[in-house]
């Protein structure tokens, strides 16, 4: 039985098609993997069990009368970030201990409507800030994977660590994920899976627990290029409830997967070739250039001027919104309240006690540089630099460039408290490549394309024009041929 | 620009955060780490350049002024920490 859950998406479907397994099999194949795992990887912080095996049943019934969905009977795991009706939805926040929402968000509801199953709620860095799932109230997500000769455990990445982590131990068939800097891109290459950041508009942010509105975007994190494929076609849709869902159809992105490249212009951004990169990240980016040149793309080199801009605007961009987005967070409306002599003491002290120690520090960053007098200087002139990364990206779209490849993390996973006395700035550099796309609210997608000298995966970052995920997966699927995939082997 | 042990004080109050004694030092040091990292911004030229207002150029959607939703009380005090005939209870505001 445990079989099923080596299964993609697409086999999976034509399992269930066939009727050689129900989804309440394949759900309690999950159901099973998921409580032998979780005491080892924590990837779960809520096993909806009950739920998966009603929702499994009617998803049987739904089968049995030929009315099945897109993704009829398979069970995913959703990012604690998610509002999902009657059912624990934190961001792995103390703050928002015991809130159970009573509405569904979009991108889930979005999946429900096609017959997906839902296994529980997935752990995460606390309201998604953070690189290595260890700012989580749950405590940390353990990576699957382990360096050849170690026994240490090793960090998924983050925020979406618990996603990446699920999907890699075959923990669930596929997994939402959000990004705001890299938080969907860098833990799919830390542990071998595919992740998609969409457009920004693409996926209905309605639902999701806001960190930085501007920034945020909802994506999957999947076995397979094909998969994340599937997966984005059921959770990207145009929305009324949220103001900022595009207005454009969604496309079948499959169709796109197989298509030849041959005469599509890839280009390689120099400033991404940084200072100190280990020199395996190095050799497995010009292997990926080697694959889709022989493929028949035409490689052009290019430059983003302002790409070393990037982190730095978005910590203040990025802090600026959380501090507002996080201000609901009050003792009043939901969760945790914790007692004072008046109400701003009553304010103070659940914040205090609420948040965790970087998300503390995020909101007092956003705080200040929004703060009367510094505004002009910190917060009007990211968001002039930030104009001016989208511009670097326009000019060279302009050019005819199709897609640029780039490295999607400057390092391998690193050991679980292995960044415990390093700086804040540190740890951010982990999304050096991955955010400058969120700054200007392209596609990217990572895509597993070899391992390091531990044996740890590393993944290549594709970046695309404006709502133009079907090239990324188009040549994603490209890189996945010829790299293969890559599994953890199995110690928990 | 750098922070200083009162300014830290003063922003945790504006964002109603609790900060003891002890855990100022500390914030003072991490703040100014990301406020020197950030100062690389000013190396950019940003004259004539409009700051950035809507990442993806669209119009803002409208809809008919019209309500459509509503009577969902008990819903929104579902979750709240002390409520009383669906009304928020906080400590008296005014004396």
């Amino acid at each position: 039985m445990t079989d099923l859950t080596k299964l993609t998406i697409a086999e999976a479907r034509t399992g269930l098609n066939a009727k050689d397994f129900s989804a309440r099999e394949l759900t309690e194949a999950y159901l099973s993997a998921i409580e032998a795992a979780n005491p080892a990887l924590n990837a779960y912080i809520a096993v909806t069990d009950d739920k998966a095996r009603a929702m499994a049943d009617a998803s049987d019934a739904r089968l049995a009368k030929g009315e099945a969905g897109a993704l009829e009977g398979i069970p995913l795991g959703i990012k604690d970030l998610f509002c999902t009706e009657g059912v624990h939805s934190q961001a792995c926040s103390r703050i928002l201990g015991g809130f159970e929402p009573r509405y569904e968000s979009t991108v889930t509801a979005n999946l429900w409507r096609d017959g997906a199953v839902m296994l529980g709620k997935l752990n995460m860095d606390e309201f998604a800030m953070g690189s290595s799932n260890e700012t989580s109230c749950h405590g940390p997500v353990i990576n699957p994977w382990k360096s050849s000769g170690s026994n240490a455990d090793l960090v998924p990445g983050g925020s979406s660590g618990g996603s990446a982590s699920a999907v890699a131990a075959n923990l669930c068939a596929g997994a939402t994920a959000t990004d705001t800097g890299g938080s969907i891109r860098q833990p799919a290459a830390f542990t071998g899976t595919v992740g998609i950041k969409p457009t920004y508009g693409r996926c209905s942010r309605w639902g999701i627990v806001a960190f930085a509105s501007s920034l945020d975007q909802a994506g999957p994190i999947a076995r397979d290029v094909n998969d994340a494929a599937i997966l984005l076609n059921s959770m990207a849709s145009v929305d009324d409830k949220d103001t900022t869902s595009a207005d454009i159809p969604v496309p079948d992105y499959r169709s796109a997967i197989g298509k030849p490249i041959k005469g599509l212009k890839v280009g390689i951004p120099k400033e991404y070739r940084v200072d100190g990169m280990p020199a395996e990240i190095e050799a497995l980016w010009q292997t990926g250039i080697d694959w889709l040149r022989d493929a028949g793309a035409e490689i052009v080199d290019l430059s983003l001027p302002h790409t070393k801009y990037a982190l730095p605007a978005y910590y203040i961009v990025a802090p600026a919104e959380a501090s507002s987005n996080l201000a609901r967070y009050d003792g009043v409306k939901y969760g945790l309240r914790v007692p004072g002599d008046d109400i701003t003491s009553m304010y103070e002290n659940t914040r205090a006690e609420g948040f965790g120690r970087e998300v503390k520090r995020r909101v007092m960053i956003g705080t200040y540089v929004l703060s009367a007098g510094y505004y002009d200087a910190y917060y009007v002139r990211a968001q002039k630099v930030r104009t001016l990364i989208k511009r670097d990206f326009e000019e060279a779209f302009a050019a005819g460039v199709d897609c640029m490849l780039t490295p999607a993390t400057p390092t391998a996973a690193f050991a679980i408290a292995e960044m415990a006395t390093a700086s804040p700035i540190e740890m951010y550099l982990n999304d050096v490549f991955t955010v400058t796309v969120n700054m200007a609210g392209l596609p990217g997608i990572s895509v597993p394309a070899g391992v390091d000298n531990s044996g740890l995966p590393l993944g290549l970052q594709l970046i695309g024009r404006p709502f133009d995920e079907e090239t990324l997966f188009q040549v994603g699927h490209v890189i996945e041929q010829q790299a293969g995939s890559f599994s953890p082997k199995r110690w928990w | 620009m750098s922070v200083d042990t009162d300014t830290v004080r003063k922003v945790a109050q504006l964002a109603r955060i609790r900060v003891t004694d002890n855990d100022l030092d500390g914030l003072v040091g991490e703040l100014n780490g990301i406020l020197a990292f950030v100062e690389q911004l000013n190396e950019v030229d940003v004259s004539d350049v409009q700051p950035m207002t809507s990442v993806t150029p669209m119009d803002m959607k409208q809809r008919i002024d019209e309500v459509t939703d509503g009577n969902r009380a008990t819903d929104i005090v579902a979750n709240a920490p002390q409520t009383e005939d669906h009304y928020f209870l906080v400590p008296k505001v005014v004396e």
